[in-house]
């Protein structure tokens, strides 16, 4: 059976799909891909069904040895890769052979930057997902970050993912010097995300909200100063949440809310006044009132948040909200946009 | 609460992603190109007005074992301090009473626990704790918790057990599920040790 031995993790690398939902109930939180728009597309680049196991590196990738020869895509953020010290290009489907070592450094821009690999890499599902869920130690491979010397199977076929129609290209090249032409989708040459596709994934600093579930709970000065400032992320920040500095966003004397469910994205501003961004490893239920809610089609981009990156916030209704994630999810539904 | 939960677990809607319980709400994760938020409110409100034939099963008893001496109970002193109290008497409230799971959220396997009696209502700590070991038995206000994993918390700590609350496998388990009734058990730090070894 084809194997990815781990030379380097990188900085923080754990095996992630798009999560498991359905045990709210329970206190546990979804977890799967920070950037699941880039994992998606990794996954259809490399053959995939959308939803297979891959591989999340932050801030700083690894080193990853083949045993076996296969196809695999880099998507995300741009961690220089390499294979063998020949620059890959990110994006497309790209075949490795046996022995070869995959090379990445860290990322200047984004923060999250994906490795999906044809068949996906196999570990036991955990509550129906192949996702980490670091805090509970739950899933993934040995429910933990990934350290040296780690040797992760690669799935024959997706159990639970039917393989995109279409072939991934056999026997091209990867090298960032040949950019290639659109390539056809069956048979022979590469796979490439499209002009279109790009232009999707593209990480935003200006994150659509809605009106969140407790916005009266803030003063009338509030939503000038939330909507009307940028916020800084701290180093804080994880799959857990993003801690934001920033302009205090302030609460009226209402005393203590009673706890309630709280959905990803959600905006909370504790006693601090500094806002905090519930993220996919996020609490499932949580007891300071909610501003906003960052929108199902940016969930992406807050994947692609570092340290330092300062961003802000742009209201929008739930008709806006509705019609952006139906923009993005019909571009994803063709392989033609996606890759014409 | 507890019956719009069941209810939901045994006429699932299409597209609903999960259900968040609480206190006094139910959050509804759903799909946004399935659903408009007028339609699912139908479907919900349509679920809420059947809630009186769903029946409720008998409420399990689950007995939590603890130690509350102090290598276990960080807080313990000063809440005893503060009352003038020995650590025996805060126990001897503590498993007194019964609670109710009103339910699980925060982390997986994290059960709110109320009425915690009046007696030992106790604010948050102004700074959260970065990590409280996993198994930490908590109070704040009227609540009382057990911690089942390392995570930051804002609770006071006056024991811990040696109990797994929350296991991954076979499509997870949780010792405690919403409507259970909890009592906790006082052991001694030696019985803490030996039921650890066959608990982890």
């Amino acid at each position: 059976m084809a194997v990815i031995r781990v030379i380097e993790p990188g900085m923080f690398t754990t095996v992630q799909d798009l999560g498991r939902e359905g045990y709210g109930a329970m206190g546990v939180s979804p977890s799967g891909a920070a950037d699941a728009l880039s994992l998606r597309i990794g996954n259809r680049l490399a053959g995939n069904g959308e939803g297979a196991a891959g591989l999340e590196m932050t801030l700083v990738g690894g080193a990853f040895e083949f045993s076996e020869p296969g196809t695999i895509a880099l998507t995300g953020a741009d961690f220089a890769p390499s294979l063998d010290g020949v620059a890959v290009e990110m994006w497309r489907s790209c075949e490795v052979r046996a022995g070869q070592t995959l090379r990445m450094g860290g990322t200047r821009d984004g923060a999250r930057g994906y490795l999906c690999v044809r068949g996906g890499i196999a570990v036991a599902e955990v509550m129906g997902s192949a996702s980490t869920h670091v805090l509970s130690g739950m899933g993934g491979f040995a429910g933990r970050s990934l350290r040296r010397g780690d040797v992760l199977q690669v799935g024959t076929q997706n159990r639970a993912n039917r393989l995109a129609s279409g072939q991934a290209g056999a026997q091209q090249p990867c090298a960032r010097s040949s950019p290639g032409k659109a390539a056809p989708l069956q048979g022979h040459g590469p796979r490439i995300l499209s002009t279109a596709g790009r232009k999707l994934v593209r990480a935003r600093k200006k994150l659509r909200v809605t009106v969140g579930p407790q916005s009266d709970w803030f003063g009338p000065a509030a939503p000038r100063r939330f909507y009307g400032n940028a916020y800084r992320v701290t180093e804080e920040s994880n799959r857990m949440g993003l801690r934001l500095v920033g302009p205090v966003v302030e609460k009226l004397p209402r005393g203590e809310m009673i706890s309630e469910g709280v959905a990803l994205g959600a905006i909370q501003v504790p006693e601090s006044g500094m806002p905090i961004i519930l993220f996919v490893e996020q609490q499932t239920t949580g007891g300071y009132p909610t501003m906003a809610n960052v929108i199902s089609a940016d969930f992406h981009s807050l994947g692609q948040l570092r340290p330092r990156h300062e961003i802000t916030f742009q209201v929008v209704n739930w008709e806006m909200a509705r019609g952006l994630l139906r923009e993005q999810e019909e571009l994803l539904a063709s392989d033609d946009a996606l890759f014409g | 609460m507890v019956r719009f939960v069941r209810l939901l677990e045994r006429e699932p809607l299409r597209e609903v992603r999960n259900v968040h319980p609480a206190y006094c709400s139910v959050l509804v994760k759903f799909d946004a190109l399935r659903w408009t938020h007028a339609e699912l409110e139908a479907a919900l409100r349509e679920r809420l007005a059947r809630l009186g034939s769903v029946p409720l099963p008998a409420a399990r008893v689950v007995e939590i074992p603890a130690c509350y001496e102090d290598v276990y109970a960080p807080d313990m002193a000063e809440i005893c301090a503060r009352r003038g109290w020995p650590a025996e008497r805060v126990m001897a409230l503590h498993t007194a009473a019964s609670y109710q799971v009103y339910f699980l959220g925060f982390v997986p396997g994290f059960a709110y626990l109320g009425e915690l009696p009046e007696e030992l209502a106790e604010a948050r700590l102004a700074t959260p704790r970065r990590q409280v070991p996993a198994g930490s038995v908590a109070i704040a206000g009227r609540q009382t918790a057990v911690y089942p994993f390392a995570t930051p918390g804002g609770w006071r700590l006056i024991g811990r057990t040696p109990m797994r609350m929350f296991r991954a496998g076979d499509g997870g388990s949780s010792v405690l599920a919403i409507g259970d009734r909890v009592r906790f058990r006082a052991i001694s730090a030696a019985e803490f040790v030996e039921l650890e070894k066959t608990w982890r």
